[in-house]
């Protein structure tokens, strides 16, 4: 489950305008607090982005560092969302006051769903290798949104099991399922979120250490889901036309990970 | 009868408040926009052309855009009338915008948008009476039902520059829904990177 942090907080200015209910931190990471609140209406739920000041920085330095990461974000999710990759939309962007207003994604991050998924197994006692093919289902649309981010020339920088959510289904579908089996765990569309670090690049070299830090993700989460990550790159590879190649790239840059990590 | 939509806005301060009205079968459009050329102040509206405009949020985006502009002290056009005008476009260009979006001579179905500020409040009662009296129309609800049977999709398309988005349509209402659902997102972000989108 995310964590509901705590009060006090560098609220942004906008945030501290009146609202149907009060704005909820989600999380609070290095660099930028993530708010749940509502956008026009109380029925519009959204997502807040804040990059806080950073007291250390230069002031000058820090508003154009800011300024430029968030217009950065916003422009890649617009530029993702017209060509079809899964991403929140833009709602409001305020590069002056540090935030950017997404369209809020009902679901969970990845991470989250595949630790549930694989406790519920271990409660279950299912064996490993038996009756994965929710995992598999899963790591497929994940390798086919990934593709899907690279054919339209986007890298993501950060490709994390954190930075991938799992949009839950519609309401009326999920009370179907209302006994909560472990098929509802990894259902759902994959949403690539957080493109904070993310550029225009059509370098095989730039796509491939995006699967290789999704990668190294799956396996700090569970050896299983590493073992998997096959699946992940085979419907990559069909996804977009570079794909193969790219794939081909991803084992040099294993070699120099692997190489690295022997040298300590 | 219907009447205008008085709404409070998310995260705006409380004393800012929308009024929006819609009407159809409008005849004096260009009498209307001879008052807002002629800078009378009795017209500070927003007279926008409904035909340009897909849904409630994104009347409401443009809204909240210029009011919040107005309350950081940073509006780009004449009053926060005009600013929701350019709000609704995709770039700076502002000469463009008022063609694109504005009310011009024959514009038939149109969105009217004052807002209500501290320093210029205005009643809900005192908008309808005036405009009740101004515009030689027909009054419709602001909603998403009425808004879609004046939206004109392949302008709005050529507007955003989003002629490849549901290009390839499948049939059946469900998909008619999503496809404009996902314009209307694609207009609200298009709006919210006005001119930063290179
Ligand atoms: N659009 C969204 N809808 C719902 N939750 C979101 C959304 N964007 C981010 N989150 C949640 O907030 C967390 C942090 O957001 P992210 O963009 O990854 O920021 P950070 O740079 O701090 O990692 C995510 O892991 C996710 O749980
Ligand atoms: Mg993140």
């Amino acid at each position: 489950m995310t964590s509901i942090l705590q009060y006090p907080l560098p609220l942004p200015p906008i945030l501290a305008h009146p609202s149907s209910t009060a704005p909820l931190l989600i999380t609070q990471g290095a660099e930028a607090l993530l708010y749940k609140s509502t956008y026009l209406l109380p029925s519009l739920p959204c997502a807040l982005k804040y990059r806080p000041r950073k007291p250390y920085r230069h002031p000058t330095l820090d508003t154009r560092l800011t300024k430029h990461r968030i217009l950065s974000e916003a422009r890649l999710l617009l530029k993702c969302r017209k060509e079809g990759v899964p991403v929140p939309s833009v709602y409001a962007v305020d590069e002056g006051q540090g935030w950017l207003m997404l369209e809020w994604i009902e679901g969970e991050v990845v991470r989250v769903r595949l630790n549930e998924w694989l406790r519920w197994r271990r409660e279950k006692g299912t064996a490993e290798g038996e009756e994965e093919g929710e995992l598999r289902g899963l790591m497929e649309r994940i390798g086919e949104a990934v593709g899907m981010m690279h054919g339209v020339g986007v890298v993501h920088g950060d490709l994390t099991t954190s930075n991938l959510m799992l949009k839950s289904r519609e309401h009326a579908e999920v009370n179907d399922h209302a006994e909560g089996g472990e098929e509802n765990l990894l259902a759902g569309e994959v949403i690539i979120i957080d493109l904070g670090l993310a550029s225009v690049s059509r370098f095989e070299e730039d796509r491939a250490v995006d699967l290789y830090v999704l990668e190294r993700a799956f396996g700090s989460t569970h050896p299983r889901a590493e073992g998997l990550f096959e699946v992940v790159l085979e419907a990559y590879g069909k996804s977009f036309k570079g794909a193969p190649i790219v794939l081909k790239r991803l084992e040099d840059v294993r070699m120099r990970g692997r190489k690295r990590s022997m040298l300590g | 009868m219907s009447v205008l939509q008085t709404i409070s806005l998310e995260h705006l301060p409380a004393d800012y408040v929308v009024h929006i009205a819609v009407y159809r079968e409008v005849k004096n459009s260009s009498s209307l926009q001879e008052q807002l050329l002629a800078g009378n102040t009795e017209f500070e509206y927003a007279l926008i052309d409904a035909s340009v405009i897909i849904s409630k949020i994104q009347a409401m985006s443009a809204a909240y855009r210029a009011v919040n502009d107005l309350v950081e002290n940073r509006l780009r056009s004449r009053n926060v009338h005009s600013e929701i005008v350019f709000s609704l476009s995709p770039n700076n260009n502002i000469a463009e915008t008022f063609r694109r979006f504005g009310i011009t001579p024959t514009t038939t179905n149109l969105l009217v948008i004052k807002v209500s500020t501290p320093s210029q409040p205005f009643s809900a009662d005192a908008v309808q009476e005036h405009l009740t009296k101004s515009i030689d129309g027909t009054q419709a609800e602001f909603n998403d039902n009425v808004i879609a049977g004046m939206t004109d999709l392949a302008r709005i398309r050529k507007i955003y520059k989003l002629n490849t988005v549901g290009s390839k349509p499948e049939k059946g209402v469900a998909n008619a829904k999503a496809e404009r659902r996902e314009l209307e997102m694609l207009i609200i972000s298009s709006m919210a990177l006005r001119g930063a989108t290179n």
